[in-house]
């Protein structure tokens, strides 16, 4: 690792820092509706794309969308600031048990229905926001592999805090909530899952567009600046310590978008669904999709959801002994993982959004630029650790 | 360059919107719900073949206690497809591991329902892990038979009409233990180790039903992600316990059993159905399980003793269709569970329906192979009414005709019925 980083730390602030100016001084002129236009298209196209597929690949595209929700902020996190999170799936359940547990109070309420969900919602925003706030000021203090070990107790302790607490938050059975039908007007239309799935992108198109509207600002200018070379920020004025405690929170508070909106599509929440190994997978998906790209995440929150199933789906097709095939259903995606991850970086260092075709606005002038700025991207904790 | 982005962006826009538009219009019918047809074969069911599925725990913390009950239903099945099957069908049986993992639940239910279009869920395990799933497949109606847990939930008739559970529930089963220590253990001091969820629950609120509420002298709880029940031991070796209830799986019942010898606690153990099947728990305590099992007590509906006769013959399916595989107390529940079911197929009729087997078991008709009479009717929900008692004498688990049922009003009374016979070698017809 150490060998791949040298070149960029002595050459790539300068670089990166230029290039990160030039970059956001363009995004900055660039009019904030067409970032909208944009998000609505996706939108629009995704919602659309729920008519084409089966209520189970809807189930899974919903699934997609929450851990997008995530994957979204992690990447903007590591990308932008280079601040490792591991615990990300404890950010996710905050999200998660604020839902439920709102949602349940206000089902006592009487409320149901889009003011249960909107509030339920703020609930977990305001849960996840503020761990990820108290996080972020830790954080704020910590760099590599400290942070990372913070944000790593966080998402190991989180069984046990659910036991410790478990007159609230129901020990390893979860919280369960009311389950939300499809509205009266759409119920002869859409099943279930699809509706699930929209409620579900609908989310995630909100969250994710407020990151992007937040990296392509002032905010991402800053946040850059900081990665690249604290000190330097420092001494133009940039607060860093402000601009990661900014970048944890906001990252937290989509992680706990995502949480929510699991919590909306299996009406229950449970430690078990974000386990370690889950929180690791979501470092997982954004290196491979790419760090710092949002569409990279996208592409690795595809990945983490769908690779076990079609790996399941697989050894299920092959002849296999009760006990083969059982001791594989555990263990083959972890491996398929973990070979993906090395041939991933060893191939393509920018991760599968490297990998695509440049966008034919980018043009041939730009290439030499991206060189290393992708390659410091991939690589922002050693520069962070070391100084 | 700054110039084309203007062009061009709102043209790819255009068309995106055309095409996002064009998609929405042309593919509306793909996911839409349908009506349901009455005369259209129900889901799973075809002129030949039945296909329900699952969730078990195969792999995580209740695997080694559990993983061979959907084996030996299998076992089972393959049995009765092999005798001709229920009405010229037969069963396909689709097994998935959840882990025992309440996320995961809800995943493989999913797809056994939606991907795999089961007719029905049978037997799914844990008390944690189908509460994930038990709105879900009331929702969209799917037979939910025959859970395997004792949790209370599932006797819901109104609140969730497709859904009916497999063993005693375990308010009656803490009521049995309570009762017979009451009679046994007069005067010593009871405790208890319960796992925390409804299982934990359930159980406790039996045992204060009988012994009289406040009148356990510990109540320790126990989570299934945290291997580790020193803390819990310690304190009941502390607070005196002198007859430890368990409302455990079977890895924490002998977790529990195993800590108290290391920390040098003698007491006497009962332990729920759910994590009392001696062999399975000799397996984890290796070379001292006689030692440490010897006096064990726990309860059983299930005709699992030796030189019964559908002990008998679950052997015989067991080293024919099962491998040989080690025959336990899961071994003879695997098996019930799927008699119980080829019954209420049966009763279903030519065509079966959904909602068909769900009026068949309702009917009341329905006798499974217990050694207490079901209690399944139309505003029952609930499987077998009472428990017998077991012990373990010289390593050997047995009945010793002390048999409980629910009296309906927080307490047990004894039951001196006739254990249901073996009828048709174990083949139902309708």
């Amino acid at each position: 690792m150490s060998a791949g980083t040298q070149a960029p730390l002595s050459a790539g602030p300068l670089t990166t820092s230029i290039r990160a100016g030039e970059r956001g001084g363009a995004r900055s002129r660039r009019p904030t509706p067409r970032l909208l236009v944009t998000a609505l298209v996706l939108t629009v196209v995704a919602i659309g794309a729920t008519f084409l597929l089966d209520p189970y690949r809807n189930y899974q595209f919903a699934l997609i969308a929450a851990t997008f929700c995530a994957t979204a902020g992690l990447t903007l996190l590591i990308g932008l600031t280079g601040q490792l999170s591991l615990g990300h799936a404890a950010l996710m359940a905050a999200g998660g048990y604020g839902y439920a547990l709102t949602a349940n109070a206000l089902t006592e309420a009487g409320i149901d229905g889009v003011p249960r969900f909107v509030l339920s919602l703020a609930g977990a925003v305001a849960a996840s926001g503020l761990l990820g706030l108290l996080l972020g000021l830790a954080a704020a203090r910590l760099k590599g592999p400290y942070l990372s070990g913070v944000t790593l107790v966080l998402v190991i302790a989180l069984p046990a805090f659910t036991a410790v607490f478990s007159g609230v938050l129901r020990g390893d059975q979860g919280v369960q909530i009311a389950y939300d039908g499809v509205p009266e007007l759409l119920r002869t239309i859409i099943a279930v899952e699809q509706w699930q799935a929209w409620v579900a992108i609908l989310v995630a198109a909100v969250f994710v567009t407020w990151l992007a509207a937040l990296r392509n600002g002032s905010a991402g200018l800053r946040m850059r600046a900081v990665r690249d070379d604290e000190t330097a920020a420092r001494l133009q004025g940039v607060r860093a310590g402000r601009v990661k405690v900014l970048a944890f929170t906001a990252s937290s508070i989509t992680a706990g978008a995502g949480g929510a909106v699991l919590c909306f599509v299996t009406q229950s929440v449970s430690p078990g669904a974000y386990t370690l190994a889950f929180s690791l997978l979501l470092v997982v998906a954004v290196v491979i999709g790419g760090l710092g790209s949002l569409l990279g995440a996208f592409l690795g929150s595809i990945v983490i959801v769908m690779l076990p199933w079609l790996i399941q789906t697989a050894t299920g097709a092959l002849d296999l002994s009760a006990d083969a095939a059982q001791r594989l259903t555990g263990n083959l995606p972890v491996l398929v993982f973990g070979v993906l991850l090395i041939v991933v970086t060893a191939a393509w260092p920018g991760g599968i959004r490297g990998a695509l075709p440049k966008r034919p606005r980018r043009g041939a002038t730009s290439a030499p630029t991206e060189e290393p700025s992708t390659t410091s991207a991939a690589a922002p904790i050693p520069t962070t650790t070391e100084r | 360059m700054s110039h084309a982005r203007p062009r061009s962006a709102p043209r790819r826009t255009v068309a995106a919107v055309a095409a996002a538009s064009a998609l929405l219009v042309a593919m509306s019918a793909c996911s839409t719900p349908s009506g349901g047809d009455p005369a259209e074969a129900a889901p799973g069911v075809t002129d030949d073949t039945v296909t329900i599925g699952t969730h078990q725990p195969l792999t995580g913390p209740a695997a080694a206690g559990y993983s061979s009950i959907s084996a030996a239903t299998t076992a089972y099945f393959a049995y009765l497809n092999e005798n001709g099957g229920v009405n010229g069908r037969t069963i396909e049986y689709l097994v998935k591991d959840d882990g025992y993992n309440p996320a995961n639940t809800q995943t493989v239910v999913r797809e056994l329902v939606q991907d795999d279009e089961v007719f029905a869920i049978l037997n799914g395990l844990g008390t944690p892990t189908h509460t994930s799933v038990l709105d879900y497949l009331n929702q969209n109606e799917v037979p939910d038979l025959f859970v395997a847990s004792g949790s209370t939930n599932w006797n819901q008739p109104e609140k969730y009409p497709w859904t009916f559970g497999f063993n005693a529930d375990y308010v009656t089963e803490a009521e049995a233990l309570a009762q017979y220590a009451d009679d046994e253990f007069a005067g010593k001091s009871v405790c208890v180790l319960g796992q925390d969820d409804d299982f934990g629950d359930e159980f406790i609120e039996g045992l204060e039903n009988v012994l009289g509420e406040g009148s356990l002298a510990s109540v320790q709880r126990y989570s299934v992600s945290n291997q580790d029940v020193v803390a819990q031991i310690g304190a009941m070796q502390a607070a005196g316990c002198e007859v430890n209830m368990l409302a455990t799986v079977n890895g924490f019942t002998a977790l529990a059993i195993g800590t108290a010898a290391k920390l040098g606690y003698q007491a006497q153990w009962m332990s729920s159905s759910s994590g009392g099947d001696a062999v399975t728990l000799a397996g984890f305590l290796g070379d001292a399980a006689p030692l440490l099992l010897e006096g064990f007590v726990t309860t059983n509906y299930l005709p699992y003793a030796p030189g019964n006769e559908w002990d008998d013959l679950f052997r015989q399916i067991n080293d024919e269709y099962n491998d040989g595989a080690p025959f336990d107390g899961n071994t003879v529940f695997g098996m019930s569970v799927g008699y119980l079911f080829a019954e209420a197929l049966a009763k279903a009729g030519d065509t079966p329906t959904r909602q068909g087997i769900v009026d068949a078991i309702q009917s009341g008709d329905l006798v499974g192979n217990g050694l207490v009479p079901l209690a399944f009717g139309a505003d029952s929900h609930a499987a077998y009414k009472g428990v017998s008692i077991t012990t373990v004498a010289d390593g050997v688990q047995d009945f010793i005709g002390v048999t409980y049922v629910s009296d309906g009003s927080g307490g047990v009374e004894p039951y001196d019925g006739e254990a249901v016979p073996l009828e048709n070698d174990g083949v139902p017809t309708s």
